[in-house]
């Protein structure tokens, strides 16, 4: 075997996935030079997870080569492609979140000794950190490490195991754009030394541009496109990710900012440790205008919104919509015409097994205090609101959970914003969604801002929120930290306000 | 002081401790198995079973051997045997680990009753304990540390525990496996192996813990032996938070609480005595709806256990 320490290229040769009768891979050919940066960049289900778990040996390709070092290699199991030195960052972090870091690395290793001598793994490990570009504590849980750490660590563990070929699964989706920068940064220098040659999966035209010196395009199984991003403008990229769909403009915004629907006033609450204290001191949402929650996941965002749908007690304070006491009974969540939209809406605004049909009508099916359930109607409006919002299903009766994650977003929506609404709370509302899905979504957002809603967004993804926003507030550690109308809002320094450096 | 009735009402916590010892030997076993088999991300309620088949294993081997020793180790063997049924049978797709529990637990206390018949009446060698009661003449301190060996070996077992979750791969590999079968995947461990050797380990762990009620305390088999220690460890190691040294504090709380009722009955209270019977019980409930919270997430639950996923 070549030497492991130094970054090999990596290239694919025709590699083809079926599935049954479906083609999910057709002959995709790639080459990843060694130490070079490549992108790999396509839709939802345009083929980048299949490629990269057959390169991983997660899955078998039915056809195709692969080689490392222009030697070519046979790859059946994760394990081959871990002893040719090829590792893997995935989107979600795949660290045992209740062991330590220190611990997550030494049980990562394929040697790790029956009985471990902490002060020996202690001084090595302290060794290797100190010989890598950044570096992350490694005493504490890793469950309490911020996201950026735990994505460094991730990257840290492919090092630490001496793998110099590493593909990125959209690594920065958990990340701040300043956290991400900092992580992406530090990988492409260690590119630029030739100690890595990194494969990156992601749909952000931005870190292709600043960190990745080639990029590969797929759709619908096949290789579209591939050069040097020199060459490439993002219109071209975004021309072959899309196809012949055209790029469709977001929806513009219209309509004037009215009197406040909903209140927050010094509302506290205890955060799910116990420990911590939520502590809301003033935030207002007036109809017509959407205020963007930025902030880091972690820092009270979710407590907020079990807050607001009161699932969580307040210890003091008020939450008011409309100037009346608010505590978000299925009543006044009527009276006011208040609708949520949870983030992981399949489970947190859904029931899984039952139909799309009866998803769609639990806003609504006891609106008038009937005994027996109007079937009839359901199924109509059922259809009514797929053919309005476009939501992709076999049926009206097909259960929920086989629909795809953009559908049932879209699913969700459709039952939070029929009729009138005066004010609507949204968590991470495009998370996961590949670039048509979250336009669509958010284009309902602001339809429903336009239309005179007061839109609470509450969101991890900064881009997200400066696109939609009227107004920007940063919640970190439980407190609003920063407020600012959006066109004052500079990116860097809402990224300085959710890390905690004020 | 040399009186022992000198003791007067001293001699009730005296009795408690003493009881607290005698009483939480099984809960610590049971409780110590139940950690193991939780930390891996399985939950195993069919250890009241298992504790029975040791019981009536236990005894019986004991009686044909002659030696407690070897009824110890077979009722280990026996409670392996269980947990490995147990551990199989939940790695099929699709089984609910508490349900296989459930019919383990009936399935162990019919067996132990029909093979355990014949062993009624003969009487078995029982296991020896210690006494580190030789400085005082008082026979109540005496009595009450009377310490048997098996509370020594659980005592022992328990830090041993702890200190393996920590400083060991096998205690790591547990743990990785319990708190994500998904980060244990990537990582080439087989979660179904770690899990079902855990649970048969626990199994192991559970039948000592019943063979020390059939050949210490109360020393004898019959079919009224067990009164739910293999089910109120479940929320032992919850109240324990997954801690087998936590565990250890438990169990003697525990064992304190059910030790209660016959040490008041020493002093001469019989009043409200079935009442104090029930101490450990109540315990139980009062501890989980203390420690429960809505709101609140559990702090130290492996991240794959089927009850706080």
């Amino acid at each position: 075997m070549s030497d492991r320490r130094k970054a090999p290229s990596v290239e694919t040769i025709d590699m083809t996935m079926r599935f049954g009768a479906f083609t999910a891979l057709d002959a995709v050919s790639i080459k990843v030079e060694a130490g070079s940066f490549h992108a790999l960049l396509g839709e939802n289900g345009a083929g980048k997870s299949t490629l990269v778990k057959c390169m991983m040996g997660f899955y078998k390709a039915t056809d195709g080569q692969m080689t490392v070092n222009d030697k070519e290699v046979e790859i059946d199991d994760p394990k081959d492609a871990y002893d040719l030195g090829l590792g893997m960052v995935y989107q979600h972090f795949t660290l045992v979140p209740s062991l330590t870091a220190a611990e997550n690395l030494v049980i990562a290793r394929a040697d790790t000794p029956a009985v471990i001598d902490w002060r020996k793994e202690r001084r090595r490990l302290e060794t290797f950190m100190a010989s890598m570009p950044f570096s992350v504590p490694l005493n504490r849980p890793v469950h309490s490490l911020a996201a950026g750490e735990k994505q460094k660590l991730e990257i840290l563990k492919q090092l630490y195991l001496g793998n110099h070929f590493l593909i990125l699964d959209e690594p920065t989706s958990v990340l701040t754009p300043s956290e991400a920068d900092e992580v992406l940064g530090h990988v492409h220098k260690m590119t630029k030394a030739g100690d890595l040659t990194v494969l990156m999966i992601t749909h952000k035209f931005r870190e292709v541009r600043a960190f990745a010196d080639s990029v590969t395009v797929l759709r619908r199984g096949k290789r579209v496109g591939t050069g040097r991003v020199a060459d490439l403008s993002n219109d071209d990229m975004a021309a072959m990710m899309m196809g012949q769909a055209e790029m469709a403009t977001p929806l513009a915004r219209s309509g004037d900012t009215g009197r406040t629907v909903l209140s927050l006033d010094h509302a506290k609450a205890v955060d799910r440790s116990g420990t911590k204290e939520i502590s809301i001191d003033a935030l207002d949402v007036r109809s017509g205008e959407i205020v963007g929650l930025a902030g880091i996941s972690g820092n009270g965002q979710v407590e907020l919104m079990e807050m607001l749908t009161g699932q969580r007690s307040l210890l003091s304070g008020s939450i008011r919509v409309e100037g009346t006491a608010y505590h978000a009974t299925r009543s006044e969540a009527r009276q006011h015409k208040v609708r949520y939209l949870p983030e992981e809406p399949l489970l947190n605004a859904s029931a899984p097994h039952m139909s799309v049909a009866d998803n769609l009508a639990l806003r609504s099916f006891d609106e008038d205090g009937r005994l027996f359930l109007d079937r009839k109607g359901i199924m109509q409006r059922a259809n009514a609101l797929i053919d309005d919002f476009d939501i992709r299903t076999q049926g009206p009766r097909a259960p929920i959970r086989d629909l795809s994650g953009g559908n049932v977003q879209r699913a969700a929506l459709a039952r939070e914003l029929s009729g009138d609404v005066t004010l609507l709370i949204v968590s991470n509302p495009c998370f996961g969604l590949d670039f048509s899905a979250a336009r669509t979504i958010r284009d309902r957002i602001m339809e429903a801002r336009n239309k005179g809603a007061a839109v609470l967004l509450i969101s991890e993804d900064l881009d997200e929120i400066l696109e939609l926003s009227d107004r920007v507030a940063v919640i970190s550690e439980g407190r609003i930290a920063f407020e600012t109308p959006v066109a004052d809002a500079d990116p860097k320094a809402l990224g300085h306000f959710m890390a905690g450096h004020a | 002081m040399t009186d022992a009735s000198a003791l007067g009402m001293w001699g009730v916590p005296l009795a408690i401790l003493g009881g607290a010892i005698r009483v939480s030997t099984p809960f610590l076993f049971v409780s110590l198995g139940e950690c193991l088999t939780e930390r891996s991300g399985r939950i195993n309620l069919g250890l009241e079973g298992t504790l029975v088949i040791g019981a009536m294993t236990g005894y019986a081997m004991s009686y044909h051997s002659g030696s407690p020793f070897i009824g110890v180790a077979s009722a280990a063997l026996a409670g392996l045997v269980f947990g490995l049924i147990h551990g199989w049978l939940c790695s099929f797709r699709h089984v609910n680990d508490i349900a296989v529990g459930i019919s383990m637990m009936i399935v162990g206390l019919g067996l132990a009753f029909y093979f355990g018949k014949p062993y009624i009446q003969p009487t078995a060698p029982r296991l020896p304990s210690i006494s580190f009661g030789w400085w005082s003449d008082i026979p109540q301190v005496q009595a009450a540390l009377q310490v048997n060996v098996l509370f020594i070996a659980g005592a022992v077992l328990a830090f041993l525990m702890a200190w393996m979750f920590r400083n060991t791969r096998i205690g790591l590999t547990v743990r990785v496996v319990g708190d994500s079968t998904d980060a244990a995947r990537t990582l080439g461990i087989r979660p179904t192996r770690v899990r079902v050797l855990a649970t048969a380990v626990g199994g192991a762990f559970a039948g000592v813990g019943g063979s020390y009620l059939s050949l210490y305390y109360p020393g004898s088999w019959s079919e009224g032996i067990a009164s739910g220690q293999g089910l109120m460890a479940v929320a032992l190691v919850i109240f324990a938070r997954w801690n087998p040294i936590n565990c250890f504090w438990a169990a003697l709380l525990f064992g304190g609480a059910g030790a209660i009722g016959p040490a008041l009955q020493s002093v001469g209270i019989t009043q409200g005595y079935y009442l104090f019977y029930a101490a450990p019980y109540v315990l139980t409930l009062g501890i989980l709806v203390a420690t429960s919270s809505t709101e609140r997430a559990m702090t130290g639950a492996p991240g794959e256990m089927s009850i706080t996923k």
